[in-house]
């Protein structure tokens, strides 16, 4: 396939997820510091910018000094409704929607709807949000992401551009929570916090059939990094991006892995799997920082790889020099 | 356009306004932040509301039919101070029924001192000799508590009944507050009120704290009589938050005084069973044979040692409405204190001078059969019809240990929605405390029914009441001493870059523009 449409369904995948976990990041924090008066506001919008990046980036185009947000509406505004910033919820969508318009006719019909019409429909959502409360802002838009995964399920053929959308999923799904995670360690009061955290990965139930007993954060973190069955965790989602990445590059040779991409990602799946849990949770805040780089890493490879031909070139005169 | 509270007022003590037309202190801000809504800004959440219960499935079943419990979105507010009272008040009760449970089902000192008579448990049809002699693990009986408070005239809060079998609610108390979190978002970020998302894990733990003695890694169950129960949204929703099975009769086994369920990987031994049926259908080698909701032989299993039943069996004997007229003095007898909280006025008709006097009045008074719950059989004499009132009396007659009369309690009202205005509407409050051995607490709020129909004084769910969010307001920032359940576990914050940025798609924009347009 065309490796302009590869890479747009790549990011579909990734900023539809984006924006997906960005409404669980921010439905959580904000109820959080709705129904807890005990949560300190302002350190919890500091957490929330840190660690989505805002200061740096993003922030940069806000006004100078308001880079980051002082109280929760503040940061509903960055990370939630501003337009022009990629990595808010509405950024997000319309990236994903402008990436898909370029392909449409690789698409089905079904999924490029899907995205247009949420594309339009998010001024009156973003309006009654600022009226009401954000609450069906963040689930309409998980029920949109969760509508596209359906349309895809069910209308895509499994080949190549549907591994692309699964491998940008993939990605941006354990970058996002690795970022979720990171926002609960650091949080002020973070008693309730796991709670939250399991919520915001929908995973509250799940975890509580699993462990059968209260919250307690070193068992959130097992199951959130290394659960093998739940499909939100870090490790499900790099199995999953994994496989998508070995069905796209099927002639690996004998011997180790043939792309960096898939060394990347399977080097990070390893260790996660096969390291004992106790290490894994230990110096946490910069595993979990490394795997947000790691996934930057399989991304660029990825587009070395397939989107960018003179990149494949380079590669293999590398290989051959040693 | 007109206020909200626009023709407002009430024939009772009111939650939100004081004699003299001002807000309650307490009151003032929710007062201050209802004034700048309109009635069409209230229609359009409570549209919300509705249909955010709805799709969650928040019902309960009445005729075979699936009912929303509503909820009203004018909140119900509780001081701090009241608040203490309360709490100190409830858990002062439950440690006195805990004593006299402990106490009837054991040696009996009670009795033989006087303070109640013998014919109150022996004519009791909820004392069980069953569960006499049985010890429970960590010495606790009533694992959950709901004490139903109501406000009289005079404002003072006063016990109306307890309940102590299988208190329902809960499930309530916390999807309302989740439901008015989303929905009234502001409301909350201008005032200091107590979480209540933790109760179910606390609930929990107490549950986990009764299994059998040396269980490490207790299997705890929650059993249903199934989907058409009225209370089964409650039964799915505790069984989902606590993440523990959901069983039914048939899916429990008994096997040398071990209780067992039916796994797809064998058989699973049972420890401590949450159950809500009642004592009558949950053993039919005890109780009524024909029970199938129930499990032969847990009560077997649990005298032997090997399964805690919460609420315990028998507990009925202690919330007996009869009994309830000497909870006061249980409480000096057991614990040598002052009630906290008072009883309502209420009368033994098994005294035949008292009865006759009560008959005489039966237009002035309350009627209620000691065993019923959910508002059956209830007779409210100044609302009643002439045979309604006879039917009573000849029932009275019949069965004096069956009926206590109380005087009517003009229950306080709090301001709900009455379509597009706010009108006062009777009130109750049913906190619940919960005891997991070492400590008794109550959760901060409970549930608030509120009497939907104008002037009823009837608050059950299965009588068209409705229920409020309710709100415990803390002034200090840090919580009291309660000990966190989850370790808290501090890190600094590691900053991150911004999320990749995809290709930037338009770029040939321009060009693509100027082509193709001649």
């Amino acid at each position: 396939m065309l490796s302009r449409v590869a890479e747009a369904l790549f990011w579909v995948g990734r900023y539809v997820e984006r924006s997906e976990d960005t409404a669980r990041l921010l439905d959580v924090h904000f109820h959080q510091v709705v129904e807890d008066p005990d949560t300190d506001e302002g350190e919890t919008c500091r957490v929330l910018a840190a660690v989505m990046g805002v200061d740096s980036a993003a922030g940069s185009d806000v006004d100078s000094d308001a880079d980051s947000p002082r109280d929760i509406r503040a940061a509903l505004e960055i990370l939630g409704y501003q337009a022009d910033n990629p990595s808010s919820i509405v950024g997000a969508l319309h990236a994903a929607r402008q990436n898909a318009r370029g392909v449409r006719e690789s698409l089905s019909a079904d999924i490029w709807e899907c995205l247009n019409t949420t594309h339009h429909e998010l001024p009156t959502r973003i309006e009654a949000a600022r009226e009401f409360g954000p609450a069906p802002f963040f689930s309409y838009v998980r029920h949109r992401a969760a509508m596209l995964a359906g349309h895809a399920d069910a209308t895509m053929s499994r080949d190549h551009g549907y591994d692309f959308l699964v491998l940008g999923r993939s990605v941006e799904r354990v970058d996002m929570t690795a970022r979720l995670l990171a926002a609960t360690l650091s949080t002020p009061s973070p008693e309730d916090g796991w709670i939250a955290t399991l919520r915001a990965c929908s995973a509250h139930e799940a975890y509580l059939r699993t462990y059968q007993r209260g919250v307690e954060p070193q068992l959130v973190l097992e199951f959130l990094l290394l659960d093998r069955l739940f499909p939100r965790s870090v490790f499900h989602a790099l199995v999953v991006g994994e496989e998508a990445l070995t069905r796209l590059d099927p002639d690996a040779g004998r011997v180790g892995a043939g792309n960096d991409a898939r060394r990347a990602i399977g080097r990070t799946r390893t260790d996660l799997e096969f390291m004992p849990a106790e290490l894994v949770l230990e110096n946490l805040p910069k595993r979990l920082h490394d795997l947000q780089s790691v996934m930057s890493e399989v991304s660029d490879a990825v587009s070395r790889r397939f989107f960018d031909g003179s990149a494949t070139i380079g590669w293999s005169l590398e290989e051959s020099q040693r | 356009m007109g206020s909200l509270f626009d023709g407002y007022y009430s024939v009772a003590y009111d939650e939100m306004f004081a004699a003299n037309g001002a807000p309650h202190p307490h009151t003032k801000a929710l007062f201050d932040a209802l004034q700048l809504l309109s009635g069409s800004d209230l229609e359009e959440r409570v549209a919300v509301i509705d249909r955010s219960m709805r799709d969650q499935g928040i019902t309960f079943s009445r005729a075979g039919q699936e009912w929303i419990f509503p909820l009203d979105l004018v909140p119900r507010l509780i001081p701090t101070v009241e608040w203490t009272l309360i709490e100190a008040g409830v858990i002062q009760r439950v440690r006195a029924l805990e004593a006299f449970l402990a106490d009837i089902y054991g040696p009996r000192t009670v009795l033989a001192d006087g303070i109640v008579p013998h014919s109150l448990v022996s004519s009791s049809t909820a004392f069980h000799r069953a569960a006499a002699g049985l010890e429970p693990a960590n010495g606790v009986r009533i694992h959950i508590a709901g004490i139903d408070l109501v406000r009289d005239a005079e404002g003072v809060l006063r016990v109306l009944e307890d309940n102590l079998r299988v208190p329902s609610g809960i499930s309530y108390v916390v999807e309302n507050r989740r439901t008015m979190a989303r929905v009234f978002p502001g409301l909350f970020l201008e005032q200091r009120v107590q979480p209540v998302a933790g109760h179910v894990a606390l609930f929990l733990a107490a549950l986990r704290a009764a299994a059998p003695a040396g269980v490490e890694d207790p299997t705890v169950v929650l059993l249903t009589p199934g989907v058409y129960n009225s209370a089964y949204f409650e039964h799915a929703f505790l069984g989902r938050k606590m993440g523990i099975e959901l069983v039914e009769g048939r899916d429990l086994f008994c096997r040398d005084n071990v209780l067992y369920m039916r796994t797809t990987s064998g058989e699973r031994r049972v420890h401590v069973l949450y159950r809500r049926v009642d004592d009558d259908y949950l053993d039919p080698v005890h109780f009524r044979s024909e029970s199938v909701v129930g499990c032969p032989g847990v009560l077997n299993a649990a005298r032997a040692g090997n399964v805690t039943i919460a609420n315990a069996v028998g507990n009925g004997v202690a919330d007996d409405k009869l009994t309830y007229t000497y909870v006061p003095a249980l409480i000096e007898y057991y614990l040598g204190e002052q009630p906290l909280l008072p009883n309502v006025p209420t009368y033994r008709l098994d005294d035949p001078d008292v009865m006759h006097d009560c008959l005489g009045r039966l237009d002035e008074l309350v009627l209620k059969p000691v065993n019923g719950s959910g508002g059956y059989g209830l007779l409210i004499g100044p609302a009643a019809t002439e045979e309604e009132l006879a039917a009573t009396r000849a029932e009275v007659l019949a069965n004096p240990r069956g009926w206590i009369a109380q005087e009517v309690i003009m229950l306080s009202t709090s301001p709900s929605l009455d379509g597009d205005r706010l009108a006062a509407r009777h009130v109750d409050l049913r906190p619940f405390a919960i005891n997991d051995g070492s400590q008794i607490r109550v959760l901060p709020g409970g549930l608030t029914r509120v009497a939907l129909r104008e002037g009823s004084l009837v608050v059950n769910s299965s009588q068209g009441g409705g229920s409020k969010d309710t709100w415990v307001l803390t002034s200090s920032p840090a919580r009291k001493g309660e000990p966190s359940v989850v370790r808290p576990l501090p890190a600094p914050t590691v900053k991150a870059k911004a999320p990749d940025l995809g290709p930037r798609s338009d770029q040939p924009q321009q060009q693509q523009q100027g082509q193709g347009s001649c």
